[in-house]
Protein backbone atom coordinates (compact mmCIF):
# COMPACT_ATOMS: atom_id res chain seq x y z
CA UNK A 1 0.00 0.00 0.00
CA UNK A 2 1.05 3.70 -0.84
CA UNK A 3 2.01 5.90 2.34
CA UNK A 4 -0.56 8.16 3.09
CA UNK A 5 0.22 11.93 2.17
CA UNK A 6 0.87 14.11 5.21
CA UNK A 7 -0.14 17.70 6.27
CA UNK A 8 2.43 19.23 8.83
CA UNK A 9 0.29 22.13 10.71
CA UNK A 10 1.83 24.66 13.07
CA UNK A 11 -0.08 26.04 15.69
CA UNK A 12 0.68 29.01 18.26
CA UNK A 13 -0.84 28.01 21.38
CA UNK A 14 -1.37 29.90 24.37
CA UNK A 15 -2.30 27.95 27.75
CA UNK A 16 -3.93 31.55 29.59
CA UNK A 17 -4.82 35.19 28.05
CA UNK A 18 -1.64 36.40 29.92
CA UNK A 19 0.94 33.37 29.61
CA UNK A 20 3.49 32.76 26.59
CA UNK A 21 2.87 31.68 22.89
CA UNK A 22 4.80 28.45 21.99
CA UNK A 23 4.41 26.65 18.56
CA UNK A 24 3.04 22.91 18.21
CA UNK A 25 3.36 21.07 15.40
CA UNK A 26 1.03 18.27 14.40
CA UNK A 27 1.06 15.94 11.30
CA UNK A 28 -2.30 14.74 10.03
CA UNK A 29 -3.37 11.80 6.72
CA UNK A 30 -4.45 14.02 4.23
CA UNK A 31 -8.16 13.69 3.22
CA UNK A 32 -9.66 15.20 0.36
CA UNK A 33 -11.78 18.59 0.32
CA UNK A 34 -10.04 19.07 4.05
CA UNK A 35 -10.46 23.21 5.70
CA UNK A 36 -8.64 24.14 8.48
CA UNK A 37 -11.86 23.18 11.11
CA UNK A 38 -11.86 19.76 9.81
CA UNK A 39 -8.37 19.80 10.26
CA UNK A 40 -8.28 21.20 13.30
CA UNK A 41 -11.42 18.71 14.65
CA UNK A 42 -8.80 15.93 13.00
CA UNK A 43 -6.39 17.17 15.79
CA UNK A 44 -8.71 17.65 18.91
CA UNK A 45 -9.72 13.38 18.62
CA UNK A 46 -5.82 12.87 18.79
CA UNK A 47 -4.03 15.79 20.10
CA UNK A 48 -0.10 13.96 19.59
CA UNK A 49 2.51 16.57 18.67
CA UNK A 50 4.86 15.08 15.73
CA UNK A 51 7.59 13.93 18.76
CA UNK A 52 4.40 12.01 19.98
CA UNK A 53 4.02 14.10 23.01
CA UNK A 54 0.01 14.09 24.28
CA UNK A 55 -0.95 17.50 24.48
CA UNK A 56 -4.56 19.40 25.50
CA UNK A 57 -7.09 19.55 22.15
CA UNK A 58 -6.61 23.37 20.79
CA UNK A 59 -9.11 25.97 21.48
CA UNK A 60 -10.93 27.74 18.76
CA UNK A 61 -14.18 29.36 17.34
CA UNK A 62 -16.60 28.50 15.01
CA UNK A 63 -20.21 28.36 14.79
CA UNK A 64 -21.72 28.65 10.99
CA UNK A 65 -18.75 27.07 9.05
CA UNK A 66 -20.33 28.79 6.19
CA UNK A 67 -18.46 32.33 6.37
CA UNK A 68 -21.24 34.63 7.29
CA UNK A 69 -20.53 34.83 11.32
CA UNK A 70 -17.22 35.43 11.46
CA UNK A 71 -16.27 33.68 14.21
CA UNK A 72 -13.23 31.53 13.33
CA UNK A 73 -11.48 34.10 11.83
CA UNK A 74 -7.52 33.28 12.62
CA UNK A 75 -4.19 34.32 11.00
CA UNK A 76 -3.55 31.52 8.68
CA UNK A 77 0.00 31.25 6.69
CA UNK A 78 -0.37 34.78 7.65
CA UNK A 79 -2.97 36.30 6.86
CA UNK A 80 -6.67 36.40 8.47
CA UNK A 81 -9.38 34.87 7.38
CA UNK A 82 -12.19 32.49 8.03
CA UNK A 83 -10.94 28.95 9.24
CA UNK A 84 -13.82 27.55 7.71
CA UNK A 85 -13.32 28.60 3.93
CA UNK A 86 -9.36 28.02 4.46
CA UNK A 87 -9.25 25.09 2.04
CA UNK A 88 -6.30 22.27 2.93
CA UNK A 89 -6.13 21.94 -0.78
CA UNK A 90 -5.18 25.76 -1.95
CA UNK A 91 -3.36 26.30 1.18
CA UNK A 92 0.63 25.99 1.25
CA UNK A 93 2.64 23.64 3.72
CA UNK A 94 3.03 23.62 6.61
CA UNK A 95 -0.14 25.11 7.44
CA UNK A 96 0.71 28.09 10.29
CA UNK A 97 -2.28 29.23 12.28
CA UNK A 98 -1.79 32.21 14.65
CA UNK A 99 -4.62 33.57 16.74
CA UNK A 100 -5.40 37.41 15.76
CA UNK A 101 -2.78 39.03 18.21
CA UNK A 102 -4.97 42.60 17.35
CA UNK A 103 -7.76 41.27 20.45
CA UNK A 104 -7.05 39.74 23.76
CA UNK A 105 -6.24 35.84 23.24
CA UNK A 106 -8.48 34.00 25.74
CA UNK A 107 -6.96 30.43 24.37
CA UNK A 108 -4.69 29.05 21.92
CA UNK A 109 -6.89 30.26 18.57
CA UNK A 110 -9.64 31.89 20.54
CA UNK A 111 -9.66 35.65 20.56
CA UNK A 112 -12.18 37.99 22.43
CA UNK A 113 -13.95 40.28 19.74
CA UNK A 114 -15.87 42.02 21.87
CA UNK A 115 -14.15 45.57 21.55
CA UNK A 116 -16.09 45.48 17.52
CA UNK A 117 -19.64 44.87 19.59
CA UNK A 118 -18.70 47.54 21.81
CA UNK A 119 -17.68 49.96 19.10
CA UNK A 120 -21.04 48.54 17.47
CA UNK A 121 -23.32 50.21 20.49
CA UNK A 122 -21.21 53.14 20.95
CA UNK A 123 -21.64 53.61 17.09
CA UNK A 124 -25.72 53.24 17.90
CA UNK A 125 -25.37 50.39 14.94
CA UNK A 126 -28.97 50.23 14.65
CA UNK A 127 -32.25 51.40 13.12
CA UNK A 128 -34.08 52.81 16.40
CA UNK A 129 -38.53 51.67 15.90
CA UNK A 130 -39.32 51.67 19.03
CA UNK A 131 -41.50 54.82 20.94
CA UNK A 132 -43.70 54.83 24.01
CA UNK A 133 -46.57 54.65 21.10
CA UNK A 134 -46.69 53.08 17.11
CA UNK A 135 -44.37 54.85 15.43
CA UNK A 136 -46.27 53.87 12.22
CA UNK A 137 -44.41 52.57 9.26
CA UNK A 138 -40.82 53.95 8.34
CA UNK A 139 -40.41 55.55 4.71
CA UNK A 140 -39.98 52.84 1.95
CA UNK A 141 -36.02 52.75 0.70
CA UNK A 142 -35.84 52.87 -3.22
CA UNK A 143 -34.85 48.94 -4.75
CA UNK A 144 -31.47 50.02 -5.63
CA UNK A 145 -30.46 51.80 -2.41
CA UNK A 146 -31.63 48.85 -0.57
CA UNK A 147 -29.19 46.37 -3.49
CA UNK A 148 -26.40 48.71 -2.47
CA UNK A 149 -27.27 48.23 1.29
CA UNK A 150 -27.20 44.87 1.37
CA UNK A 151 -23.58 45.29 0.40
CA UNK A 152 -22.71 47.27 3.55
CA UNK A 153 -24.61 44.75 5.76
CA UNK A 154 -22.65 41.61 4.90
CA UNK A 155 -20.16 42.69 7.51
CA UNK A 156 -20.02 39.49 10.12
CA UNK A 157 -17.84 41.57 12.09
CA UNK A 158 -15.26 39.09 11.99
CA UNK A 159 -12.66 41.29 13.06
CA UNK A 160 -9.73 40.63 9.73
CA UNK A 161 -10.03 44.23 8.40
CA UNK A 162 -9.09 45.65 12.37
CA UNK A 163 -6.08 42.73 12.56
CA UNK A 164 -4.79 44.48 8.67
CA UNK A 165 -5.19 47.55 9.87
CA UNK A 166 -1.75 49.21 10.93
CA UNK A 167 -3.79 51.84 12.82
CA UNK A 168 -6.06 49.55 14.98
CA UNK A 169 -3.15 48.46 18.03
CA UNK A 170 -2.20 48.88 21.57
CA UNK A 171 -0.71 52.54 20.98
CA UNK A 172 -4.22 53.54 19.77
CA UNK A 173 -7.73 53.66 20.45
CA UNK A 174 -9.20 53.40 16.65
CA UNK A 175 -12.37 51.56 16.43
CA UNK A 176 -11.49 50.43 13.09
CA UNK A 177 -12.84 50.36 9.68
CA UNK A 178 -15.60 47.50 10.65
CA UNK A 179 -17.97 50.04 12.94
CA UNK A 180 -17.17 53.10 10.68
CA UNK A 181 -18.91 51.35 7.28
CA UNK A 182 -21.37 50.22 9.72
CA UNK A 183 -22.14 53.99 10.39
CA UNK A 184 -22.51 54.55 6.76
CA UNK A 185 -25.11 52.20 6.33
CA UNK A 186 -27.38 52.88 9.22
CA UNK A 187 -27.13 57.04 8.27
CA UNK A 188 -28.21 55.59 4.93
CA UNK A 189 -31.08 54.35 5.33
CA UNK A 190 -33.92 56.16 5.16
CA UNK A 191 -35.34 55.95 8.73
CA UNK A 192 -31.35 55.33 10.35
CA UNK A 193 -30.95 58.65 8.81
CA UNK A 194 -32.68 60.58 11.60
CA UNK A 195 -29.73 59.80 14.05
CA UNK A 196 -26.93 60.31 11.28
CA UNK A 197 -25.37 63.87 13.41
CA UNK A 198 -25.23 62.15 16.79
CA UNK A 199 -23.56 58.98 15.13
CA UNK A 200 -21.38 61.31 12.87
CA UNK A 201 -20.23 63.21 16.20
CA UNK A 202 -19.61 59.62 17.73
CA UNK A 203 -16.95 59.05 14.83
CA UNK A 204 -15.58 62.45 15.06
CA UNK A 205 -14.53 61.67 18.56
CA UNK A 206 -11.30 60.52 20.37
CA UNK A 207 -10.55 56.67 18.42
CA UNK A 208 -12.83 57.59 15.80
CA UNK A 209 -12.80 58.46 12.12
CA UNK A 210 -10.09 60.53 12.13
CA UNK A 211 -7.44 57.81 12.74
CA UNK A 212 -7.48 56.55 10.05
CA UNK A 213 -4.24 56.12 7.51
CA UNK A 214 -5.75 54.95 4.44
CA UNK A 215 -3.09 52.09 4.17
CA UNK A 216 -6.20 50.12 2.82
CA UNK A 217 -5.13 47.22 3.85
CA UNK A 218 -8.66 46.62 5.24
CA UNK A 219 -10.46 47.12 1.82
CA UNK A 220 -7.69 44.17 0.44
CA UNK A 221 -8.37 41.57 2.58
CA UNK A 222 -12.00 41.82 3.64
CA UNK A 223 -13.65 38.36 3.29
CA UNK A 224 -16.98 40.03 2.55
CA UNK A 225 -15.26 42.37 -0.25
CA UNK A 226 -17.28 45.32 2.05
CA UNK A 227 -16.02 48.51 0.20
CA UNK A 228 -14.65 49.62 3.20
CA UNK A 229 -12.40 52.33 2.20
CA UNK A 230 -15.10 53.93 0.47
CA UNK A 231 -17.58 53.88 3.69
CA UNK A 232 -14.38 55.52 5.10
CA UNK A 233 -14.18 58.47 2.55
CA UNK A 234 -17.65 59.08 2.19
CA UNK A 235 -17.92 59.59 6.12
CA UNK A 236 -15.05 61.86 5.69
CA UNK A 237 -16.61 63.90 3.70
CA UNK A 238 -20.08 64.07 5.86
CA UNK A 239 -18.06 64.47 9.00
CA UNK A 240 -16.45 67.16 6.95
CA UNK A 241 -19.53 69.16 6.48
CA UNK A 242 -20.90 67.90 10.15
CA UNK A 243 -17.80 69.52 11.65
CA UNK A 244 -18.84 73.19 9.68
CA UNK A 245 -22.56 72.76 10.95
CA UNK A 246 -21.32 72.23 14.29
CA UNK A 247 -19.26 74.72 14.41
CA UNK A 248 -21.08 78.00 12.30
CA UNK A 249 -24.39 76.29 13.25
CA UNK A 250 -27.12 74.55 11.18
CA UNK A 251 -30.98 74.52 11.52
CA UNK A 252 -30.17 70.79 11.01
CA UNK A 253 -29.11 69.15 13.68
CA UNK B 1 -4.58 66.11 26.93
CA UNK B 2 -8.46 67.43 26.34
CA UNK B 3 -10.97 64.46 25.01
CA UNK B 4 -12.70 64.62 21.51
CA UNK B 5 -9.47 66.74 20.32
CA UNK B 6 -8.21 64.23 17.95
CA UNK B 7 -10.58 64.86 14.78
CA UNK B 8 -9.62 68.49 15.06
CA UNK B 9 -5.78 68.03 15.78
CA UNK B 10 -6.05 65.07 12.44
CA UNK B 11 -7.69 67.25 10.42
CA UNK B 12 -5.54 70.71 11.16
CA UNK B 13 -2.52 68.22 10.42
CA UNK B 14 -3.77 67.64 7.36
CA UNK B 15 -4.85 70.86 6.77
CA UNK B 16 -1.64 73.11 7.21
CA UNK B 17 0.75 70.54 5.36
CA UNK B 18 -0.99 71.55 1.95
CA UNK B 19 -1.71 75.32 3.25
CA UNK B 20 0.70 76.97 3.99
CA UNK B 21 2.89 74.67 4.76
CA UNK B 22 2.97 72.57 0.74
CA UNK B 23 2.39 76.34 -0.83
CA UNK B 24 5.60 77.47 1.00
CA UNK B 25 8.04 74.14 -0.79
CA UNK B 26 6.39 75.16 -3.86
CA UNK B 27 7.55 78.76 -3.35
CA UNK B 28 10.91 77.55 -2.15
CA UNK B 29 11.05 74.87 -4.49
CA UNK B 30 10.61 77.36 -7.47
CA UNK B 31 13.26 80.12 -5.99
CA UNK B 32 15.58 77.52 -5.69
CA UNK B 33 15.36 76.74 -9.68
CA UNK B 34 16.38 80.28 -10.14
CA UNK B 35 19.90 79.10 -9.44
CA UNK B 36 19.57 77.11 -12.69
CA UNK B 37 19.42 80.83 -14.48
CA UNK B 38 22.88 82.15 -13.04
CA UNK B 39 24.37 83.34 -9.80
CA UNK B 40 23.08 86.90 -10.20
CA UNK B 41 19.14 85.65 -10.36
CA UNK B 42 19.32 83.71 -7.84
CA UNK B 43 20.73 86.31 -5.37
CA UNK B 44 18.18 88.79 -6.90
CA UNK B 45 15.21 85.95 -6.00
CA UNK B 46 16.99 85.42 -2.73
CA UNK B 47 17.30 89.11 -1.93
CA UNK B 48 13.98 89.84 -2.91
CA UNK B 49 12.02 87.57 -0.92
CA UNK B 50 14.32 88.50 2.20
CA UNK B 51 13.14 92.17 1.39
CA UNK B 52 9.45 91.64 1.98
CA UNK B 53 8.56 93.67 4.40
CA UNK B 54 6.88 92.10 8.07
CA UNK B 55 9.29 89.27 7.05
CA UNK B 56 9.46 88.22 10.72
CA UNK B 57 5.40 87.59 10.69
CA UNK B 58 5.26 86.24 7.31
CA UNK B 59 7.91 83.01 8.34
CA UNK B 60 6.21 83.14 11.63
CA UNK B 61 3.02 82.44 10.76
CA UNK B 62 3.23 80.83 6.98
CA UNK B 63 6.38 78.82 7.87
CA UNK B 64 7.84 78.22 11.60
CA UNK B 65 4.20 77.54 13.28
CA UNK B 66 2.56 75.26 11.14
CA UNK B 67 5.47 73.35 10.44
CA UNK B 68 6.30 73.17 13.86
CA UNK B 69 2.75 71.65 14.23
CA UNK B 70 2.74 69.42 10.85
CA UNK B 71 6.39 68.01 12.50
CA UNK B 72 5.04 67.66 16.01
CA UNK B 73 1.83 66.10 15.54
CA UNK B 74 3.48 64.31 12.64
CA UNK B 75 5.82 62.16 14.44
CA UNK B 76 2.97 60.97 16.98
CA UNK B 77 0.82 59.46 14.15
CA UNK B 78 4.33 58.03 12.77
CA UNK B 79 4.79 56.40 15.98
CA UNK B 80 1.35 55.69 17.09
CA UNK B 81 1.24 53.17 13.70
CA UNK B 82 2.51 49.39 13.69
CA UNK B 83 3.52 49.02 9.75
CA UNK B 84 2.93 45.92 8.14
CA UNK B 85 3.68 46.09 4.82
CA UNK B 86 6.00 42.60 4.81
CA UNK B 87 2.60 40.98 5.90
CA UNK B 88 -0.02 42.71 3.58
CA UNK B 89 2.53 43.83 0.77
CA UNK B 90 -0.11 46.44 -1.12
CA UNK B 91 0.21 49.08 -2.62
CA UNK B 92 -1.01 51.68 -1.11
CA UNK B 93 0.33 50.09 2.43
CA UNK B 94 3.53 50.84 0.91
CA UNK B 95 2.37 54.38 0.79
CA UNK B 96 1.36 54.43 4.34
CA UNK B 97 4.60 53.37 5.18
CA UNK B 98 6.77 55.68 2.95
CA UNK B 99 4.74 58.56 3.82
CA UNK B 100 5.66 58.17 7.68
CA UNK B 101 9.34 57.11 6.97
CA UNK B 102 9.41 60.76 4.41
CA UNK B 103 7.68 62.53 7.11
CA UNK B 104 10.61 61.63 9.65
CA UNK B 105 13.24 61.98 6.71
CA UNK B 106 12.34 64.81 5.60
CA UNK B 107 12.02 66.70 9.53
CA UNK B 108 15.81 65.23 10.11
CA UNK B 109 16.48 66.99 6.82
CA UNK B 110 14.42 70.31 7.55
CA UNK B 111 16.19 70.50 11.06
CA UNK B 112 19.45 70.37 9.65
CA UNK B 113 18.21 72.88 6.70
CA UNK B 114 17.23 75.31 8.72
CA UNK B 115 20.04 75.27 10.95
CA UNK B 116 22.29 75.79 8.39
CA UNK B 117 20.38 78.42 6.88
CA UNK B 118 17.92 80.52 8.34
CA UNK B 119 19.71 80.61 11.97
CA UNK B 120 23.19 81.21 10.20
CA UNK B 121 21.17 84.38 8.44
CA UNK B 122 20.06 85.21 11.66
CA UNK B 123 23.40 85.08 13.01
CA UNK B 124 24.96 87.46 10.66
CA UNK B 125 25.53 84.95 7.77
CA UNK B 126 24.66 86.33 4.24
CA UNK B 127 22.20 84.15 2.41
CA UNK B 128 23.31 83.81 -1.38
CA UNK B 129 24.55 81.79 -3.91
CA UNK B 130 27.92 81.04 -2.47
CA UNK B 131 26.37 80.00 0.63
CA UNK B 132 24.65 77.29 -0.73
CA UNK B 133 27.47 76.38 -3.06
CA UNK B 134 29.81 75.57 -0.02
CA UNK B 135 26.94 73.51 1.53
CA UNK B 136 26.88 71.33 -1.07
CA UNK B 137 30.84 71.64 -1.75
CA UNK B 138 30.99 67.94 -0.35
CA UNK B 139 29.64 64.52 -1.87
CA UNK B 140 28.60 63.52 1.68
CA UNK B 141 26.40 67.17 1.33
CA UNK B 142 25.18 66.44 -1.96
CA UNK B 143 24.06 63.09 -1.51
CA UNK B 144 22.05 64.00 1.70
CA UNK B 145 19.98 67.25 0.15
CA UNK B 146 19.10 64.59 -2.71
CA UNK B 147 17.74 62.52 -0.29
CA UNK B 148 16.20 65.62 1.55
CA UNK B 149 14.77 67.07 -1.51
CA UNK B 150 13.13 63.76 -2.23
CA UNK B 151 11.95 62.42 1.18
CA UNK B 152 10.02 65.96 1.26
CA UNK B 153 8.31 66.08 -2.84
CA UNK B 154 7.37 62.93 -2.21
CA UNK B 155 5.83 63.68 1.34
CA UNK B 156 4.37 66.24 -0.05
CA UNK B 157 2.59 64.66 -3.48
CA UNK B 158 1.86 61.39 -1.14
CA UNK B 159 -0.19 64.13 1.35
CA UNK B 160 -2.02 65.87 -1.48
CA UNK B 161 -3.43 62.07 -2.22
CA UNK B 162 -4.38 61.84 1.86
CA UNK B 163 -5.14 65.29 2.03
CA UNK B 164 -8.24 64.49 -0.49
CA UNK B 165 -9.49 60.98 0.72
CA UNK B 166 -9.57 62.92 4.87
CA UNK B 167 -11.34 65.81 3.58
CA UNK B 168 -13.96 63.71 1.39
CA UNK B 169 -12.51 64.87 -1.65
CA UNK B 170 -12.17 61.71 -3.78
CA UNK B 171 -14.52 58.90 -2.39
CA UNK B 172 -14.98 56.52 -4.67
CA UNK B 173 -11.99 53.83 -5.73
CA UNK B 174 -11.96 55.48 -9.09
CA UNK B 175 -11.33 58.74 -8.55
CA UNK B 176 -8.70 57.85 -5.62
CA UNK B 177 -6.86 55.69 -8.22
CA UNK B 178 -6.61 59.00 -10.64
CA UNK B 179 -5.43 60.85 -7.87
CA UNK B 180 -2.86 58.14 -6.99
CA UNK B 181 -1.28 58.86 -10.60
CA UNK B 182 -2.03 62.90 -10.53
CA UNK B 183 0.43 62.58 -7.39
CA UNK B 184 3.21 60.21 -8.76
CA UNK B 185 3.12 63.08 -11.50
CA UNK B 186 3.62 65.83 -9.00
CA UNK B 187 6.51 64.08 -7.28
CA UNK B 188 8.43 63.07 -10.66
CA UNK B 189 7.71 66.66 -11.51
CA UNK B 190 8.74 68.70 -8.47
CA UNK B 191 11.63 66.26 -7.70
CA UNK B 192 12.92 67.38 -11.24
CA UNK B 193 12.71 70.96 -10.08
CA UNK B 194 14.01 70.09 -6.93
CA UNK B 195 17.20 68.11 -7.36
CA UNK B 196 18.18 70.43 -11.01
CA UNK B 197 18.29 73.35 -8.52
CA UNK B 198 20.56 71.46 -5.77
CA UNK B 199 22.92 70.27 -9.17
CA UNK B 200 23.05 74.36 -10.15
CA UNK B 201 25.08 75.10 -7.05
CA UNK B 202 27.56 72.39 -7.36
Amino acid sequence: MAETKKIRFEVVRQDTPDSAPYTEKFDLDYRPNMNVISALMEIRRNPVTIEGKKTAPIAWDMNCLEEVCGACSMVINGKPRQSCTALIDQLEQPVRLEPMRTFPVVRDLQVDRSRMFDTLKKVKAWIPIDGTYNLGPGPRMPEKKRQWAYELSKCMTCGVCLEACPNVNSNSDFIGPQALSQVRLFNNHPTGAMNKAERLNTIMGDGGLANCGNSQNCVQSCPKGIPLTTSIASLNRDTSIQMFRNFFGSDQV
Amino acid sequence: MAKNREFGNRRLHSLLGVIPVGLFLLEHLITNYMATKGEEAFNSAAHLLESLPFRIFLEVFIIFLPLIYHAVYGIYIAFTAKNNAGRYGFFRNWMFVLQRVTGIVTLIFVVWHVWSTRIQAALGAEVNFDMMADILSSPFMIAFYVVGILSTTFHFANGLWSFAVSWGLTVSPKSQQISTYVTLVVFVLLSYVGVRAIFAFV
